[in-house]
């Protein structure tokens, strides 16, 4: 399917969905038929990123499959919010097992359903990174390597927050967490610590791997329809900005979400098989600063002084992102996303805008 | 039908012959030989519909396991040893869940020090997750509890543990009867489960669950196994009319009607043990055996009825709580509650140490004189045990036990115990 450029004027600047749009460019977010798969009142906090992510996420993994869908839940804030006993904010089967099996119950759900010849219905996992890139990392390694047909998403917000803000392997330099506290010559997350989740499911070579942030409604959504437009194991890493762990304005969840894109710390990018084949561009690099400052969790860097060194070393690990996947210049109007899913049906593959800016 | 069959793949075409749907493994000894005749059954087509998932951990393999059965799958795995205790974590979430699951358990020690050999370390440290635990005697039991484990774990939706010793049942080659595929459809119903993950009528499994109800959803796992205690004999019963022999059921007495001494134990020894019996009795010993066939649940009044008419019991164990003895022992004092009789552990058999029937004549004897420890431990070479002792208490640094063990006997290790 080959769809359009967007331009500017038709998004204004950052909208979920726009009347200037074509009906079938317009966000299922946008929809009045939408499938609200987690719906309202459930217990997340204000602002909540991960919430809006699988909101986003599973609404439109919900139009792509016609509604047919099974999703496994890891043990997280997630799972608690969205189902205090004896209530449940699913509109979709769902099975919550324990913390670090869910791509495993996943796979389970695949395999009875191609036993039951009920193929037409698909399956996603998802949990937070803690559990995804600490405690359920071997099953998900499994199930990407077995090339399990399951969409994996891995809400990201960089801590344990369901348990109170502990340090995940996804935690960044520098981040004030309460297990690495804002405490001695080096406050915070140490540095050279962590790991990338999409570049480890990217050397599995599976047939796809995309990151994405709650700040960019339409690539999010174009991800999920993307993924569940193939078979296999897929991996999709969305960046979800926390208020309550992060020290940051519930108001400023897409905002925080936005800058950690237009400054390089989290890239966006999407790959097929292993090798990188679309990356969404800055518009306006911002030195990392600006993402910074909003958040509590990194507030020891500019007081009682300004710790430039830290910041430094930060800002040149936003410059090796920016490197690596070359996510500057290329674009012209658009905000540098990619044209839309599925095109010429081998999606990314046509040597689209960002792809020579792959891996270096 | 009659066939000479290693006891693996006698489970493994016992449970083909149930038609899975989901099998999901992990590698370990002595449970290899089950999985590698299942994926090869799956591989051929001969199985089909039934997909094999390699896993990368038992964690794993329960967990397929898990999202198999909550989408209405009838799924199967098998273990043994530190895979269970790896799985510990979703072997409480399936019954939890209510998840009517099938595993073999190929009994193995459990490490440190590493051993691959029998004994009932493994189950019984799970004795308590929710799961049925049922215990082979012969290849011939182990095969037919696979059936009855099918049907008994999809009528309560809970799951089920068919423990068979490693090695000793595992690996040995017996004869045994292998039923045809309409028998057992006429005994087995497809899966109809109780709750399944669907997309026409969407549910959720796996809801928080705070304190105003915890205490009742755990209740049911209880509940459950309460009343597996009639229908494992009702499907025993009726397997019995449908197969023309006697399988599984709560308990199994052998020569204990008007014995003084019964020897209570679980699985394979019990062959050995009535051997032994049958020997004493012919010398004029009034003694028998309590073969408990179902652990979990544990059959307290069965047990009662069957042991209170004796003076003692002897209970053989092959495991052993540290700390303070014997795990099936304190079951059956429980069953025994308010009756005065004398009541012996026996530690035997840990990490496949032979239980020879010399041993047992010797300790059965010696029983029914009551000239036996309270906890016993079958053929303990106390003297090595002593030396050990000593060495940590001339040194601080006397390093690792197993170490100094085997350094103290030496070459020797390599040969007949």
């Amino acid at each position: 399917m080959s769809m359009p450029a967007i331009r500017y004027y038709q998004t204004g600047s950052f909208a979920v969905g726009n009347r200037l749009l074509d009906p079938e460019q317009r966000s299922e977010q946008a929809s009045e038929q939408r499938s609200n798969a987690i719906t309202c009142g459930h217990r997340a906090c204000q602002g909540c990123g991960e919430a809006l992510g699988a909101r986003y996420a599973l609404d439109a993994a919900m139009r792509a499959t016609g509604g047919r869908l099974i999703a496994a839940n890891a043990t997280g804030c997630l799972e608690v919010f969205s189902t205090p006993y004896p209530e449940s904010s699913w509109q979709l089967p769902w099975l919550h097992s324990l913390f670090g099996n869910a791509p495993a119950v996943a796979t389970g759900i695949a395999a009875a359903l191609r036993a039951k010849g009920r193929e037409d219905i698909r399956v996603v996992g998802q949990g937070g990174d803690g559990g995804t890139v600490d405690i359920g990392f071997a099953c998900l390694s499994g199930m990407f390597e077995r090339n399990d047909d399951v969409l994996y998403i891995c809400y990201d917000n960089e801590a344990y927050m369901n348990t109170g803000v502990q340090r995940s392997g996804a935690t960044p330099p520098a981040a004030r967490t309460t297990t690495t506290p804002a405490l001695g010559p080096e406050p915070g997350n140490v540095f050279g610590q962590g790991k990338s989740a999409p570049l480890i499911a990217m050397a599995h070579e599976i047939p796809y791997v995309a990151t994405a942030t709650v700040a960019e409604l339409r690539d999010l959504e174009a991800k999920v329809q993307t993924a569940m437009s193939i078979r296999g194991a897929r991996y999709l890493h969305v960046f979800v900005p926390c208020p309550l762990g992060w020290g940051s304005a519930s108001k400023d969840t897409i905002r925080i979400a936005r800058l950690a894109k237009e400054t390089g710390i989290f890239p966006v990018f999407e790959a097929h098989d292993g090798e990188v084949t679309d990356v969404s561009k800055i518009r306006r690099k911002l030195p990392v600063e600006e993402y910074l400052r909003p958040q509590g969790r990194f507030a020891h860097l500019f007081k009682p002084e300004v710790q430039r060194e830290t910041i430094a070393r930060i800002q040149a690990g936003a410059n090796r992102n920016i490197r690596r996947f070359g996510l500057l210049g290329g674009e012209d109007g658009d905000d540098g996303r990619r044209g839309g899913p599925g095109r010429d049906g081998a999606p990314g593959r046509d040597g689209g805008p960002g792809r020579d800016g792959g891996i270096r | 039908m009659l066939r000479q069959l290693e006891g693996s793949r006698a489970v493994a075409e016992a449970v083909a012959l149930c038609r899975p749907e989901v099998i999901c493994a992990y590698p370990i000894s002595p449970q290899t030989h089950i999985v590698e005749q299942l994926s090869g059954l799956v591989k051929s087509g001969e199985l089909a519909p039934c997909e094999f998932v390699n896993v990368e951990s038992e964690f794993a393999a329960m967990s397929v396991a898990i999202g198999a059965s909550a989408t209405g799958a009838r799924a199967y795995t098998a273990t043994a040893s530190q895979g269970l205790l790896y799985m510990t974590e979703a072997l409480y979430n399936a019954s939890g869940l209510g998840l009517p699951i099938v595993m073999t358990l190929a009994n193995r020690a459990i490490g440190a020090p590493i051993n691959i050999w029998n004994d009932h370390s493994d189950s019984m440290s799970q004795r308590d997750c929710g799961w049925i635990q049922l215990y082979a005697e012969t290849n011939q039991e182990a095969l037919d509890l696979h059936i009855q484990a099918f049907r008994l774990a999809e009528a309560l939706s809970t799951p089920v543990m068919v423990c068979m010793d490693g090695f000793i049942l595992t690996h040995a080659f017996e004869r045994v009867d292998m039923p045809t595929q309409e028998q057992v459809d006429a005994f087995l119903p497809p899966y109809a489960p109780r709750q399944a993950l669907d997309p026409d009528e969407p549910i959720t499994i796996g809801a928080m669950v705070g304190p105003e109800a915890f205490m009742e959803v755990k209740y049911l796992a209880h509940a459950k196994q309460m009343q597996a205690l009639e229908l494992i004999p009702a499907i025993a019963a009726d397997f019995q009319d449908a197969f023309g022999r006697e399988s599984g059921g709560l308990i199994r007495p052998y020569r204990s009607e008007d014995a003084e001494t019964i020897v209570v134990a679980l699985g394979s020894v019990l062959g050995t043990i009535k051997d032994t019996i049958d020997e004493l009795r012919e010398e004029g010993m009034r003694i028998g055996a309590l073969g408990i066939t179902s652990f979990r649940p544990f059959p307290l009044e069965a047990v009662r009825a069957a042991l209170e008419r004796a003076q003692r019991v002897v209970v053989l164990e092959k495991a052993l709580a540290v700390g303070v003895g014997g795990i099936v022992s304190a079951n059956v004092r429980m069953a025994l509650a308010g009756i005065d009789l004398h009541g012996y552990t026996v530690i035997a058999g840990l990490g496949g140490r032979p239980i020879t029937k010399a041993s047992l004549r010797k300790l059965f004897a010696d029983a029914a004189a009551d000239r036996i420890e309270a906890l016993t431990f079958l053929d303990m070479d106390w003297d090595l045990v002593g030396r050990e002792l000593a060495r940590m208490g001339e040194s601080r640094t006397s390093g690792p036990h197993a170490e100094n063990i085997l350094r103290d006997i030496g070459p020797i290790a390599a040969g007949p115990v």
